[in-house]
């Protein structure tokens, strides 16, 4: 999933200072899961936000509402009379949600109310973790279901590299060394031969580093032109 | 012979080979570090020049290269993976070569976090097994990275480190001749502190032949004071130093000739382990003492090659 973490309250106060009609709009898929941006934070932004204001003597009127999903035309466009009624909205989706209702509806002034983090997963309660990157071209198949890419600080593909002591990364003791992990992983699988096959440089060009990527699927199209 | 170089002649000689190490300074003027060079003149056989270490602007090992080579001495320039990507490394290589510099050593570097740009955009384009591999292509197949050919050959001597002390233990015999296989012809190791460690992984080198197949330099500092030491142990990356080296420094009335008799000491042993090619002594903020340490290792005069 799509992992985010609230702007500290400040930051959101100081955007929508110059507003006296505020949205603050949840979005109920990723980050609700992720417990940053769902239906109840957006309530208790929404709170929070009002107290804030009260107390500095601003005249604003917060209110909260959530949709199903921020990133889709379809859901956006079903709550677009609503979503008229404020000067300003705060998403609490990703910067994709941001950046749909921004796309379909320009008029609108659409600010964001998380910091969009990673894709990654609960490792227990209150702990997310990244696991992917987004390259483009995936490699878990040579490691054996880790990623070096994303889970190496250093996005080092023959790995691990002289920083790496105890299985802990040379940033910090409480980061695992991804290679260090692949290392055992390959041991117990009996393929610790893959560590020796020089890995060449990567192909950066279908990650980000080849600009902005859009896919284009003629078979799901619909109006692909038959 | 490949690249000519004095390192490359003394490591084919024979001789117990001494490389020594100059840091670029925080700002343009380096005239200090032309000083150490000066001083170091005639007891090492190259000078490592490194690049931005820690993560730490400084002036271009390159930049610093190049004036050691106007003054009649021979540069190891380091080039890590951490600030360039793979378009600025090999037009840097071009450069380095057309100014005369004959030895690079390829190194991943330590993460920007470390250094005074915590918040700079790390490139790792490319990792530093694909960086030997990419030189070596450049010099010996004539191709960059991506395929396309060079107008002209290019010579130079390629050298890698490689961290004993790191983990896993096993895996480090595996990555160095991971890098020799990638096209490295000597190796710099980390600092030794830990000599049973690093005679075990030599004995694993030796059973792989590997040190007939690349030149295994021995890293080698003086410890300056017990502080020195301390931080050197909790927060320089890749290096361990045991208590027992600690308390002897702590123990000793005369801490700095304790240190550099652990230097002399480790150097000498060195020269005993069979495979060893020579030692590179890294005299952080200590350059002065190069000389000295070089002398009581019996390691002067240098061969003339």
């Amino acid at each position: 999933m799509i992992v985010a973490e609230r702007k500290p309250i400040d930051q959101i106060a100081e955007v929508i200072a110059p507003y006296q009609k505020v949205l603050v709009l949840g979005c109920g898929t990723c980050v609700t899961v992720c417990l940053s941006g769902g239906e109840k934070e957006a309530q208790e932004l929404a709170s929070a936000l009002r107290l804030k204001t009260k107390k500095d003597k601003q005249e604003i009127q917060v209110e909260a509402f959530t949709i199903e999903r921020q990133c889709e035309y379809e859901y956006v466009e079903q709550v677009k009379d609503r979503l008229d009624q404020y000067e300003v909205i705060v998403s609490m989706a990703c910067g994709v949600g941001v950046q749909t209702i921004t796309e379909k509806y320009p008029s609108l002034m659409v600010m964001p109310g998380l910091n969009t983090k990673f894709m990654g997963y609960p490792l227990e309660q209150g702990v997310w973790s990244e696991r992917c990157l987004g390259c483009g071209d995936c490699v878990l198949h040579l490691t054996r279901g880790i990623c070096p890419i994303t889970r190496c600080a250093k996005s080092i593909l023959n790995g691990p590299c002289g920083g790496s002591a105890e299985g802990k990364c040379e940033l910090s003791p409480e980061l695992d060394c991804a290679w260090h992990l692949i290392h055992e992983r390959l041991s117990q699988m009996g393929r610790l031969a893959d560590m020796n096959v020089i890995q060449p440089p990567k192909d950066w060009s279908t990650s980000h580093h080849g600009g902005p990527r859009t896919i284009v699927r003629e078979d799901v199209r619909l109006d692909s032109g038959e | 012979m490949i690249a000519g170089s004095n390192l490359e002649k003394v490591i084919n000689s024979g001789n117990f080979v001494v490389t020594g190490e100059l840091g670029p300074p925080k700002g343009a003027d380096i005239t200090t570090l032309k000083h150490h060079a000066e001083e170091m003149r005639h007891y090492v056989d190259a000078y490592n020049i490194t690049d931005n270490q820690t993560a730490i602007v400084r002036t271009s090992s390159i930049a610093c290269g190049a004036t050691l080579v106007q003054m009649g001495l021979e540069p190891i320039i380091q080039i890590t993976v951490r600030d360039r990507n793979r378009i600025c490394i090999q037009g840097d290589v071009l450069g380095a070569q057309a100014l005369g510099i004959k030895n690079i050593l390829c190194l991943s570097g330590d993460h920007q976090k470390f250094g005074n740009e915590p918040g700079s955009k790390g490139v790792y384009d490319i990792d530093s097994m694909q960086l030997i591999k990419g030189l070596k292509d450049m010099r010996d197949e004539g191709t960059f990275i991506g395929g396309d050919e060079l107008e002209d050959s290019v010579s130079y001597y390629l050298g890698a480190v490689e961290n004993p002390f790191a983990d896993p233990f096993e895996y480090r015999v595996d990555r160095l001749e991971k890098k020799i296989n990638s096209g490295v012809s000597f190796i710099q190791t980390q600092c030794i502190f830990d000599l049973e460690r690093f005679k075990k992984w030599m004995e694993l080198v030796r059973e792989r032949g590997l040190h007939k197949k690349a030149a295994i330099m021995g890293g080698v500092t003086p410890i300056k004071s017990l502080g020195a030491a301390r931080y050197m142990k909790n927060n320089v990356s890749g290096i361990t130093i045991p208590d027992s080296v600690i308390d002897r420094i702590k123990g000793a009335e005369k801490k700095k000739e304790e240190g550099l008799k652990i230097a002399v000491e480790t150097i000498q042993e060195l020269q005993e382990i069979e495979g060893v090619a020579g030692a590179h002594v890294m005299a952080i903020a200590w350059e002065e003492k190069v000389p000295e340490i070089v002398e009581r290792s019996g390691l002067y005069p240098r061969p003339s090659v």
